[in-house]
């Protein structure tokens, strides 16, 4: 069973779809006691880190992640779910969970590609190198393409943190992965098969990154 | 970088697939979810609803259509019609809508869209804007004027002070449609797309008057628009969404190409 992390960021439904379209049983849920039981979490969310954070801590779920990340359990963060499990955001100011050494900044607002100004957010399909060969990326196409929406990007401060890198003016992070933890800033389940490719390696993981 | 996106409209009335020519004369071409499945199958980045149901208590029959496509397709699709409140909105992003767009609403209550960005985030809420050529005049200096009510009612409203005001109100995306240009398939109004494009800073898609890929070519490009929505070229089967993202690749424009 999976678990997804019901902490009152956006609609998580569209997970669930994506999960229920790949025949992986899943739970969307804010108690830990069901998601202990769940043998792997997913962490998604749309909205702002400010209020992302105060909902986690409202409900005791940041103490739970950090401990499921650090018990070995495979997780796997989205979007704004990936942005929280750094030390900071730029956005509201927020202190976050500190899984992922580093922090959160927001897109400049002269971002230009060609000469061309960029807009914010950054919305649409964007490419992403996998830098390196991990059982959640198989089978995904060297320079598949993901939906993004988002605003703020993910600045590790090891880099050795960033699995995925993406290019919107600057290039940034996009994919981080050690150990038991993936975190994509994009949307796979709104991603077509290279993010559905994505979540049905992550159902069926358990948890080492190595080959 | 950012591939341009394309993305096919379908228009739904009492759950049936319909395309509006110029607004009059509709065609029934079938069920909206299985036209969805095959546009995302071809490779369609986004797909966009608009719900152009008559009657209030027929909309639900909409929400089973939401429903349904969203357990079909696995890429972002909004949905557009008669959606005036919060509620509104919740219902359809809870049954699975990525975005909702406003359009006459938003026209009548502005403060829609500040409630919708502040509910859902700004990534939800798409303006839609019915835009008709008019000589400029003082409340209109822009010359684009915007029309409501599926094209028959002048506002008074400039284009381009409205795009901007909704994108301070916390709109996420504008889509931009000409009223001349629609359903001649003459091409997309570059002059007004590049217009709006180029003072707002959230992303704008092209509506209306696409008839070949050279109108995409066109628009994505002199028009600055971030994505191109098109409709009859591929309902009726003169184009695939596929053979059109080639023709751009070709022509320099970066598209989504492998899915």
């Amino acid at each position: 069973m999976i678990g997804i992390v019901d902490y009152r960021a956006g609609n998580l439904t569209s997970v669930a779809r994506a999960l229920d379209h790949l025949h992986e049983p899943c739970i969307i849920t804010n108690d830990s006691k069901l998601l202990d039981d769940a043998s792997h979490i997913i962490f998604p969310g749309v909205g702002a880190a400010g209020q992302a954070m105060a909902n986690l801590r409202e409900g005791g779920l940041d103490v739970h992640l950090k401990r499921w990340v650090r018990e070995g359990k495979p997780v796997l963060g989205l979007c704004l779910g990936t942005q929280v499990i750094f030390e900071s955001s730029e956005e509201d100011d927020t202190s976050c969970l500190g899984i992922v050494p580093g922090e959160v900044k927001r897109f400049p607002a002269d971002l230009r590609e060609r000469g061309q100004r960029l807009k914010i957010p950054h919305m649409g399909w964007n490419r992403v190198s996998f830098r390196e060969r991990h059982p959640v990326f198989k089978g995904i196409p060297k320079n598949a393409e993901f939906y993004f929406v988002h605003s703020y990007y993910p600045v590790p401060a090891d880099e050795t943190w960033a699995a995925g890198w993406t290019d919107y003016g600057i290039r940034f992070c996009s994919v981080v992965a050690r150990e038991n933890l993936v975190a994509v800033q994009f949307h796979p389940e709104k991603s077509g098969r290279p993010g559905l490719t994505l979540l049905a390696n992550f159902c069926r993981w358990g948890g080492n990154d190595a080959q | 970088m950012l591939s341009k996106r394309i993305i096919p409209c379908l228009d739904v009335r009492d759950g049936r697939l319909t395309k509006g020519i110029k607004f009059k004369k509709n065609v029934d071409i079938g069920d909206p979810v299985e036209v969805a499945r095959e546009y995302y199958e071809q490779g369609a980045d986004e797909i966009v609803f608009y719900d152009i149901t008559a009657s209030a208590e027929r909309r639900t029959i909409m929400l089973e259509v939401v429903k349904r496509v969203a357990e079909t397709i696995f890429i972002p699709f909004s949905v557009g019609g008669g959606i005036g409140t919060v509620e509104g909105m919740r219902r359809v992003i809870l049954a699975g809508a990525e975005k909702v767009s406003v359009n006459t609403e938003a026209v009548k209550n502005p403060g829609i869209i500040a409630e919708g960005a502040k509910a859902f985030g700004s990534q939800c809420i798409v303006l839609g804007m019915d835009v008709k050529r008019v000589p400029a005049r003082e409340e209109i200096p822009s010359g684009y004027e915007m029309v409501i009510h599926g094209g028959r009612t002048f506002t008074g409203l400039d284009a381009l002070r409205w795009a901007k005001e909704a994108e301070r109100l916390g709109a996420g995306e504008i889509c931009l449609n000409s009223i001349d240009a629609d359903g001649t398939k003459d091409g997309y109004e570059l002059a007004l797309t590049a217009l709006i494009s180029s003072h707002v800073g959230i992303p704008v898609i092209a509506s209306g008057g696409a008839g070949k890929p050279e109108h995409l070519l066109d628009v994505l490009t002199r028009g600055k628009a971030d994505a191109a929505l098109i409709a009859s070229m591929v309902h009726y089967r003169t184009h695939t969404i596929a053979g059109i993202k080639n023709f751009l690749h070709d022509h320099g424009v970066q598209t989504r190409l492998r899915w």
